[in-house]
């Protein structure tokens, strides 16, 4: 994949690759003070660089549930549950209050810190083979019994920190290291869709599904992760929010296709939306789910 | 993806630094671009990867910014008064 000779698998036209031609901007300096700053690169709450994969969608989500946490005002009474993952290598650079706890047992843990400080906001973030796979009762339990907890999943379809296998989320015809002809349903089984699942218990206050592939696609999410936070913070039970994340590196695709294949493979089986809004379990009718996004969670990609 | 590309002498209404030495040119921000004005460098940064380039027409969306996921663009808007030629950057 070569960018300055345009090769012809990009698609892109004569005339659009007329461009490079055009006069280049010096981006090494910020422009004088009539300009105005209108998003800064770093978070705020991110301090130094991360270790993940050219193209990984993780980082992404992390950036806008942590400026989510600004927006909310709550980042000092926030406390992060973590699993294990890739997104592990986040707790030495995250400024949030973190304990990371053996694989799938964050929401448990997180039980455990929102009963002692119930006026913590715990939430917590898992991977598809943290949650799916190794703490699948964990998470199922913890909604049944409508923990007043904020769950993040990062969903990719693979275990990424160990080397690309298959998990529970992988959909069929995927190709894994330990599924390299696709997943076949004879041999591996079916994907279990655990938004859909948990979104169908009783205890449960906003269930809701986005992804990070496209700009549209990541507000849309930031949204659902702003809304289950709110859940959480009026007492409507457990909020999940799941987020499919692209990992070109386990799907063996160059980094530039992820959000591409994740678009033709992944999100037909998970489609993006709210699956469960405003504490439907515990009765309550007014809530701070207003309008449902689910129509413009489908992003521009 | 195909995107037009920008008219020939148009004016940026923003502009971003990039932070070449953090990127790990997933190329993730060309296709995000909604005036495509951004290209992938024939050069790699000092860890072995291609990096964006920025060309005139900027609208300072931010896309490339929601996008990244190593951080690499910081993003500003002009005023809508002062459009016309972009100002000076300090220690060009």
């Amino acid at each position: 994949m070569t960018g300055a000779s345009t090769p012809p698998e990009t698609g892109r036209s004569p005339e659009a690759s007329a461009r490079h031609t055009l006069p280049l901007v010096d981006t090494t300096t910020a422009p004088l003070p009539p300009a105005t700053k209108a998003a800064a690169a770093q978070p705020d709450l991110i301090l130094g660089a991360h270790s993940l994969c050219p193209g990984c969608g993780e980082p992404v989500a992390l950036r806008i549930l942590l400026e989510t946490l600004q927006d909310l005002g709550i980042v000092d009474r926030s406390i992060g549950v973590v699993g294990h993952g890739c997104y592990g290598s986040f707790v030495r650079i995250m400024d949030v209050d973190v304990l990371q706890c053996l694989h799938g047992r964050a929401p448990s843990c997180a039980t455990g810190i929102k009963r002692v400080r119930p006026s913590a906001v715990v939430f917590t973030l898992q991977g598809d083979g943290d949650m799916v796979n190794e703490g699948l009762q964990e998470v199922l339990h913890s909604a049944a019994r409508g923990e007043n907890i904020t769950c993040i999943l990062l969903n990719n379809g693979v275990f990424g920190d160990t080397g690309g296998q298959a998990t529970a989320t992988t959909v069929l015809g995927q190709r894994t290291k330990t599924s390299l002809d696709g997943r076949d349903a004879e041999q591996h089984g079916y994907p279990i869709p655990i938004a859909e699942l948990v979104a169908s218990l009783q205890g449960v206050g906003y269930v809701a599904r986005g992804a990070v592939s496209s700009a549209g696609q990541v507000q849309a999410t930031k949204r659902m992760i702003r809304r289950a936070l709110e859940s959480q913070l009026a007492g409507q039970g457990l909020s999940l929010v799941e987020i499919v994340t692209m990992c070109p590196t386990g799907w063996f695709v160059p980094a530039s296709e992820g959000a591409n294949y994740q678009h033709q493979s992944m999100e037909p089986i998970y489609p993006m939306g709210e699956l469960a809004v405003a504490g439907r379990a515990r009765g309550t009718a007014s809530g701070p789910v207003g309008d449902s996004i689910a129509g413009t969670a489908g992003g521009t990609s | 993806m195909t995107r037009e590309p920008p008219a020939e002498g148009r004016v940026s209404r923003g502009t971003v630094t990039i932070d070449v030495d953090a990127c790990k040119g997933c190329e993730l921000c060309i296709p995000a671009c909604p005036p495509g004005v951004l290209s992938m460098s024939s050069q790699v940064n000092a860890i072995g990867y291609r990096f964006p380039l920025l060309s005139e027409g900027c609208t300072g969306c931010t896309a490339c910014q929601m996008v990244c996921p190593d951080f690499v663009f910081e993003v500003y808007r002009f005023p809508r008064e002062a459009q016309a030629p972009a100002p000076e950057r300090e220690n060009p």
